[in-house]
This record gives structure tokens, C-alpha cells and sequence, in this order.
């Protein structure tokens, strides 16, 4: 009895593998190498490469900017409807992006919440590159920010009051002390974030469309070329596929990385100060 | 000045009140300068308070050389490096170093910035036991170099004794006695003082006898003391004060308590000998010459005049 189960777990694993892994393989088999390469060089492709390139680093670059001194404040701060706060950072995680896009577009768009404001500084944001940064950044950020909040909680309370005492001021804290020690979370939870922004689909597909050489990102363009030349789409999957390997070694070799990811469930609030 | 007293007394709720790293109410006043001032709404933060604080796990930056820690504070730290004897060391990071290397680092990066105040919360206890004393002494003559006002914290007499030139005791958020280590020792406010500076506490019931006072042990043995006192009290006799015999000697002195010996705790060239309820310290040489042995009954002899009686709280 024991011996059928232990070859059916190793049976159920092999499945497991073979499932996750065949199609990746399938996408690489399926056409010859050069001709992918080939495929990369259409015009559609190419554009597409250019506009997720661009609106990717722009959206991952505002997340960095805005969201690495949000971590800090919640992650080294107690203070009421702090559990509140880091379920509502969440909620993206668990909205279809497909939802997003509609929110976005009811938030930002000419008839949505914002949208009277924006219009009156002759703002028009969705359909435009613009929205497709917005779109990437709103599904990226959770990613980083949820990291981030780890990294930050997990930093010893007394380096932070040791800095404070040789008259650091708090931005000189936050920025020579607080970000190096946390460097190696922030980047795992940066590459991950950037992952999920370039693969980013339903969202900017709502919001920003699908124009190509505008707002035709890389995920748009693959299901914009199934019809007319499914090598390109094929390439372009395939192109994620690289990037996406790179990730992942990435978090398993670079040893900051690697520690930090074990950090990141949500530590139990617990009080900053020590006394005894 | 060194603040003793057991865990959660609020030794290290004092250094950080000091630091402005803890809310405090009252009044803070160094060298002029107002730090705090509740009546008036004043509570500078930590980083305007000239304070150099060693935290007791030291709390050196792991990313920044000894160099960097040091001059994190104020820049321009080498003559600092030299005469902590980190010179060499300036380019190795904090988890290359030994313990008191790490505690040289801590100290030479609070005083960069010159503070007003200097505070070490229990700068002895991340050491084994076999560095402590060593560092201690070098502690001492780094602080002494300092000279400036020094609050050091501690759960340990000796520690205090050897870094300080005052000591407070402090018990439950409350100062027990300020004084001079000699005077701590030589009058003890209270029982908890006493056990604390490394004294026998034995409790019991006192009467006057003639011109002495007797003290009668739960077990029923009487303890004499040339101290006045009355009804529930305790004797105070010091380890060096306590003489080992094999038999009641024929001597002045007046208490005698017979008991096994429990245990024999070599300290340097010191032995540590448990009597019944008595520590006695004696000489090593002495212990070898009595040929003492746990399990084998032996005799605490002390004097009278050495004893010393306190009321019981």
C-alpha cells in the first residue's frame, strides 16, 4: 500500500512537470529557430517591442519612485487600519485584469471619476500611451510594493534607531540605510513586478486599446497577429518565454535575491520598539 | 554612572527615553540645552540630541566597512580608527570582527559626533564569558579616554563597579540607592541591594540579646549582630567576610552555621563555597589546604561586627 502511493505521488509529479513545461517547449518546437528570429523582424513586431519597452520602464520606474517610500512608511510604521491598508495594496492581485481595465477606464476615462478633471487641463488619457502606463503600473505594483513592505519589515528596528542617534535625518535614514539593507528584497520583488507589467493584457487591452506602433504592447500584439501571422505571435511568446526563464534564475542566483523571497508573507504586526 | 538592576526594571527604557527614542514625559536637560520639557511641549528627536548611544547588540551597519560605520555620524574619522586600534580593520565589515572589535566600532562611532552624553546599554552582555573580562577592562580605560558623562546600563555589579564611579540601583521603574560602589557595599538600603552587590541574604526573626541582636533562622539556628533590630529583619554577610572550618573554631567570632557543602565554583585564584544557606569565598589555596569536598559537612564562621541587619520589606 505504501509503495503504490509513493510511485503514484512520483507519477502525479512527472504529470505536473510535463504539463507546465511541454507547452513552453511546444513553443519552441513548433516553428525552426531562424524562422522565429525572422518573425521578430515584422513590422508588428517591432512596434510592439518599442511601445512595451517604453511603457514598461516608465511604469516600473513611477512604481519604484512612488511605491519604494509607500513600503517604507507602512512597512516601518504601526498604526490603526494598517491590516486594512495592506489588503487593499492587494486587491489588484485578485482582480481579473480584465476587471482592472473597466476600473481604469471609469476612473480615468472622459466620462469616469477623474476624467471631468482631466479634461479640464485638456487631458485625455485613455486610448493614449499614456493609459497603457497607467494600466501597467495599477497590475505591477502590488507585486513590488508586497515585497517591498517585507523587506523593509524585516530590517532590525535598532540599525534604524542607531542612525537616528548619529543625527541622521529621516530621508538620510530612509536612503543610506533603510533602502541598502532592503536592497536585496527590493530588487527580487522589482524583477517580478517588472515581469507581470510586461505580460500585462486584459487591462491595457480595456483601457488604452490595441493601436499598433501606440498602444499595442507586446501580449496585445500576439493576440493581434494570431490571425494574420501566428509565427509572429509565435515569436513573440517565445520572446517572453526567454525573458521570463531570466527572471526566474535570476531570483535563484543572485544571492540578495534568493534570502529575501522567503520573506515575503506578511510578518504579524508586531511593536517596532524593544524594551527590557 | 551605571544604572543595575534585573531584567525589566527599566534600565533600557531610561537610556532610550534619554536617546529620544521612547516617549517620555519630564524634563531633560544637558549642558543647557533643553532635550525635553513636557510642561513647555519640548521633545527634541533622536537626531537632535548630542547623544552617543552603544547599543548592547552593538547595531553596527552590516553593509558599511568599520571605516563607514565610523564616519557615519561625522566624517573624518581616522585619528578616531587609531586610537580605537581599528586602524587595520577599516575596510572589513562589521560580521568579520570579533566581539570587541564590534564593541571598539560601536564605541568609536558614538563618539564621532562628539556627543554631550555617552550611553552603552549592557555593553558587556553579547560577550562569552571568557572576552568579558578582558573587554571590560579595555571598556574601562576607553571610557575613562571619553571623558564625558557616561550612563552605562547593566544587570551586573561587577560591571557596573568596574565602569562607574556612581551606581544606581534600580528596581521596577524605581531608584533604590545612588551611590559610590564602596558605599552600596558597605551600607545597603535594602535586601535586594544587598543580593545584588554579591552579599548573603538570610531572613529571620530578630530579638535583642544583651547588647547584640540574634536573628533566628527558619532553620532555628541564631545568627548576632552588633546592628540594631526588631521582628522580621534580615542578615547581611559578604562572601569575604565568611571563614571555612572543619569544626566550630575557638575564635571572636560569634556565628557559626554548620551545613554540607554544596558546591565548590573555582573564580580565578578564588574559591566560591556553598555552606548550607552561606556563600563563603575563600582563598584557593585554603580550599586545597582544608581539602573541602561537595557532600562533606563543613563549618561558616563570621563575625558579629560584619554582620548587618536590615528590616524585611
Amino acid at each position: 500500500m505504501r509503495h503504490l502511493f509513493a510511485a503514484a505521488a512520483v507519477v502525479a509529479a512527472a504529470i505536473t512537470v510535463s504539463f507546465l513545461v511541454l507547452p513552453v517547449v511546444a513553443i519552441f518546437v513548433h516553428v525552426p529557430p531562424g524562422k522565429l528570429i525572422d518573425a521578430l523582424g515584422s513590422s508588428a513586431a517591432r512596434d510592439a517591442l518599442v511601445v512595451s519597452i517604453k511603457t514598461s520602464l516608465i511604469a516600473h520606474l513611477a512604481v519604484l519612485l512612488v511605491g519604494t517610500p509607500a513600503a517604507y512608511a507602512i512597512g516601518r510604521n504601526r498604526f490603526r487600519g494598517r491590516a486594512l491598508v495592506l489588503s487593499l495594496i492587494e486587491l489588484p492581485l485578485v482582480v481579473p485584469p480584465v476587471v482592472a481595465g473597466i476600473a481604469l477606464l471609469v476612473t480615468f476615462g472622459r466620462f469616469g471619476l477623474l476624467g471631468g478633471t482631466l479634461d479640464a487641463f485638456g487631458l485625455s488619457v485613455s486610448f493614449t500611451q499614456a493609459a497603457v502606463v497607467i494600466a501597467i503600473a495599477f497590475v505591477e505594483s502590488p507585486f513590488y510594493i508586497r515585497g517591498a513592505i517585507a523587506s523593509f519589515e524585516g530590517i532590525d528596528d535598532t540599525l534604524l534607531e542607531a542612525a537616528r542617534t548619529l543625527g541622521a535625518r529621516p530621508f538620510r535614514v530612509f536612503a543610506r540605510v533603510a533602502v541598502p539593507l532592503a536592497a536585496g528584497g527590493l530588487g527580487a520583488a522589482s524583477a517580478l513586478a517588472l515581469a507581470r507589467g510586461l505580460g500585462e493584457f486584459g487591462a491595457t487591452l480595456l483601457f488604452a486599446g490595441s493601436l499598433q506602433g501606440v498602444t499595442q504592447t507586446l501580449p496585445l500584439a500576439i493576440y493581434a497577429q494570431f490571425e494574420v501571422s501566428f509565427d509572429t505571435a509565435l515569436a513573440i511568446g517565445a520572446l517572453f518565454v526567454v525573458f521570463g526563464v531570466t527572471v526566474l534564475l535570476a531570483l535563484k542566483l543572485i544571492p540578495g535575491w534568493t534570502r529575501s523571497i522567503s520573506l515575503w508573507t506578511f510578518r504579524s504586526a508586531s511593536s517596532p520598539s524593544t524594551s527590557s | 554612572m551605571a544604572l543595575v538592576g534585573p531584567s525589566g526594571a527599566g534600565k533600557t527604557t531610561v537610556l532610550r527615553a534619554l536617546a529620544g527614542l521612547r516617549r517620555a514625559r519630564g524634563r531633560i536637560s544637558v549642558d543647557g540645552h533643553d532635550w525635553l520639557d513636557s510642561a513647555r511641549g519640548l521633545d527634541l528627536p533622536a537626531e537632535e540630541r548630542s547623544v552617543g548611544l552603544v547599543f548592547q547588540e552593538y547595531a553596527l551597519f552590516p553593509h558599511l566597512t568599520v571605516r563607514k560605520n565610523v564616519e557615519f555620524g561625522r566624517k573624518g574619522g581616522a585619528a578616531l580608527l587609531e586610537r580605537f586600534g581599528l586602524a587595520t580593520l577599516a575596510d572589513a565589515k562589521p560580521r568579520e570582527l570579533s566581539g570587541g572589535e564590534r564593541q571598539r566600532v560601536a564605541l568609536a562611532r558614538a563618539l564621532a559626533p562628539d556627543p554631550a552624553v555617552l550611553l552603552l546599554d549592557e555593553p558587556l552582555s553579547a560577550l562569552d564569558a571568557h572576552t568579558r573580562g578582558e573587554v571590560r577592562t579595555e571598556l574601562q580605560q576607553l571610557l575613562r579616554a571619553a571623558d564625558r558623562p557616561t550612563l552605562v546600563v547593566t544587570h551586573d555589579f561587577e560591571d557596573a563597579a568596574t565602569l562607574a564611579t556612581q551606581v544606581g540601583v534600580l528596581v521596577q521603574g524605581r531608584l533604590r540607592q545612588l551611590g559610590t560602589p564602596a558605599e552600596l557595599v558597605a551600607s545597603p538600603a535594602d535586601p535586594f541591594v544587598a543580593s545584588l552587590t554579591g552579599a548573603n541574604v538570610l531572613r529571620g526573626r530578630a530579638r535583642r540579646a544583651q547588647d547584640l541582636t540574634e536573628l533566628e533562622l527558619p532553620t532555628g539556628e541564631l545568627i548576632r549582630s552588633t546592628d540594631p533590630a526588631e521582628g522580621d529583619a534580615v542578615a547581611i554577610v559578604y562572601p569575604w567576610e565568611v571563614t571555612l572550618s572543619p569544626t566550630p573554631p575557638d575564635d571572636s567570632a560569634q556565628n557559626h552555621i554548620t551545613g554540607v557543602v554544596a558546591s565548590l565554583v573555582p573564580v580565578g585564584n578564588r574559591v566560591r563555597v556553598r555552606v548550607g544557606p552561606v556563600t563563603a569565598e575563600i582563598t584557593a589555596d585554603s580550599s586545597e589546604r582544608l581539602g573541602l569536598m561537595v557532600g562533606e559537612r563543613a563549618v561558616a564562621s563570621f563575625k558579629a561586627t560584619g554582620t548587618r541587619l536590615l528590616p524585611q520589606p
